[in-house]
């Protein structure tokens, strides 16, 4: 697909100058003047082999760039999704337990403007605001943990808002079931009930979109690093598009979709540690 | 000491919504004595649940509403308790068992724990006693293997074995009351006569009062003391046992009786009653069973018949018993 693209990647390698001879040469060096299903062929076998190749524009090898970015991508991954996973259940199990509440309101709110704010306007208004009027968290960068903070909780409060929805759903449909009669029957406390009974049937739902969201979010967020300026994935893969970067590109795709695999799988496994019924024993 | 455990008194429920009320129990009566299986038996929509509901109270209120009547419970109205005092009365002294054991078993707790949680918080035993007389309960209810059902989830147990774990939650802390709302319509036969014995032996075990409800009067036969008959929300026939099957006084109880299938009546076809049950959204005006009675006359149509004592603890709701007799 990627080259279909307009836009030859030799071009890019020799530059605007460069003559019809020089071009020609690093088609011949790329292996791009050969027929598509024979590049492919060759890049799959040099995939099996460990081996995507190296970046056209930078020539290192394209494993140690994604490596090098993956750090970044994964603490701000893995910290918006513990922030909206912290922000989503209470809220989403108040929202169920209390319905039509000031507090369910309140959650159904928050979810709401959650939803439709998109999370790089919520990362802007951030930016001004926490570290432009107030800097109390730095503007650029990498590398601390305050740089951190910002992007996670723009990427967090989308997600908390989705996660909330499902909580709130989830543990309702739960407390309609009917072992909840029983509990109640059982002379149990509305607490127990609530907390022992139906959260633990309730989590199972939310816990599989979070790890599917958590698996999206390894990709990288190519929007919020773009206003943060962080370097990861997001923005590697995107300069990569940018500059026909080929090698770089496939590399990407293959690494996310192994990831997303990875995390799915993981997700897989809790599951069965949560929910007794698909225990293997 | 008072043998009449549980009384009921007139009770009425309705269930209000904006746009529609449903009146599911009419004035209805009825006392279980101590060691006394009382069945309570009616077709879909009688109002068999939300009596055991309303004894337990676990009626959602709203839309449910209790307009009058009282339950009577060792002395005590039950209607006037708070949530709080009836917490410590539901699975202490009145235990429940449910017709569907896997469904209202939680799924993702083990059925030690979900008893052990009970005898701890009603009994306030340590954890160490509490499983030891989950054990020795589940022993009661006649599990072998008891200690490996202790520690399975409810998926990991059969049809049967759920509802004798169920059993032996409902009674894990010596209610006097015991709940069975149909705990064997979702067994097969077999299943179904071993459950029917358990409770049995139960009841003269701990001498507990047991309320049967059933739709089948096949199993409550076999089983019930007495037996009361509820149409519309309002008990139409209440009898001891051979009395209900040998002097059936009720034409409604005539009708169920004949549409029983058995051996005897091979070969013939069998007597359904025609038409449903009412609709308890609009319940007709007189004896509620007129539509479908073969027997009703104008004075049906009118007015509700009264409950009338034939002696012997023999009750009938009709106007046309005298008439038929």
């Amino acid at each position: 697909m990627i080259r279909v693209i307009p836009g030859d990647p030799a071009l890019t390698v020799a530059g605007v100058d460069a003559s019809e001879s020089d071009i020609a040469a690093i088609r011949a060096k790329l292996g791009t003047d050969k027929p598509l299903a024979a590049q492919y062929g060759q890049w799959l076998l040099d995939v099996f082999r460990f081996d995507f190749g190296h970046s056209l524009t930078s020539g290192r090898p394209v494993t140690q760039l994604i490596l090098e970015r993956f750090p970044l991508t994964l603490s701000l991954a893995v910290l918006g999704i513990i922030l909206s996973v912290l922000i989503a259940i209470p809220l989403g199990v108040i929202s169920a337990v209390q319905r039509w509440s000031f507090w369910d309101y309140l959650g159904m709110l928050f979810s709401q403007a959650g939803m439709a704010i998109p999370s790089f306007w919520l990362g802007i208004l951030l930016l001004l605001l926490l570290s432009i009027k107030y800097r109390v968290f730095p503007l650029f960068g990498s590398g601390s943990f305050s740089h951190l903070v910002l992007p996670s909780v723009s990427l967090g409060i989308a997600r908390a808002a989705v996660l909330l929805r499902l909580t709130r759903a989830s543990m309702i449909e739960e407390l309609s079931r009917e072992y909840i009669i029983t509990a109640r029957a059982k002379g149990l406390t509305e607490r127990m009930v609530n907390y022992k009974h139906a959260l633990k049937n309730a989590l199972l739902p939310v816990i599989t979109i979070a790890g599917i969201q958590l698996g999206y979010m390894l990709g990288g967020a190519i929007i919020i690093e773009q206003v943060f300026s962080l370097p990861g994935l997001g923005r590697l893969f995107l300069f990569a598009v940018y500059q026909r970067d080929f090698p770089l590109i496939q590399g990407g795709v293959v690494f996310v979709a192994f990831v997303f695999s990875f995390i799915n799988f993981s997700v897989d496994l809790l599951y069965s540690l949560l929910n007794p019924r698909i225990r293997i024993t | 000491m008072d043998p009449v455990l549980l009384d009921i008194q007139n009770l009425d429920v309705s269930f209000v919504k904006p746009e529609k009320s449903a009146h599911a129990l009419r004035g209805m009566d009825l006392t279980i004595e101590s060691g006394e299986i009382h069945a309570l038996v009616g077709e879909s929509g009688s109002g068999k649940t939300v009596t055991s509901m309303g004894i337990m109270g676990l009626i959602p209120m709203p839309p449910g509403r209790i307009n009058a009547g009282r339950i009577v419970f060792k002395g005590t109205d039950l209607t006037g308790l708070s949530q709080a005092k009836m917490r410590k009365i539901r699975g202490r002294q009145i235990g429940m068992v449910f017709q569907e054991p896997a469904r209202y078993f939680n799924p993702s707790l083990k059925i030690g724990e979900q008893i052990v949680e009970m005898l701890m918080l009603h009994l306030g035993l340590d954890k160490k006693k509490a499983i030891d007389q989950a054990l020795s309960f589940l022993d009661v209810a006649g599990m072998v293997r008891s200690r490996r059902v202790l520690n399975s989830y409810p998926h990991e147990l059969s049809g049967g074995m759920k509802q004798r774990a169920m059993i032996a939650m409902a009674i894990c802390c010596h209610p006097a009351l015991l709940i069975a709302d149909e705990p064997t319509t979702a067994l097969d036969v077999t299943l179904q006569r071993q459950i029917l014995q358990l409770i049995r032996d139960l009841k003269k075990q701990f001498d507990m009062g047991i309320l049967f409800i059933s739709h089948n009067l096949g199993i409550v036969r076999e089983i019930a003391d007495r037996i009361s008959v509820i149409y519309a929300g309002r008990i139409v026939e209440s009898a001891p046992l051979n009395a209900f099957f040998d002097h059936t006084r009720h034409p409604y109880t005539r009708a169920l009786l004949r549409s029983i299938p058995s051996a005897k009546k091979r070969g013939q076809r069998l007597q359904a009653i025609s038409g449903q049950v009412p609709d308890a959204e609009n319940i007709p005006p007189g004896c509620s069973f007129h539509p479908r009675c073969r027997q009703a006359e104008t004075v049906c149509r009118r007015e509700m018949p009264p409950t009338i004592s034939y002696g012997n603890g023999h009750q009938a709701a009709c106007h046309m018993i005298d008439a038929h007799e």
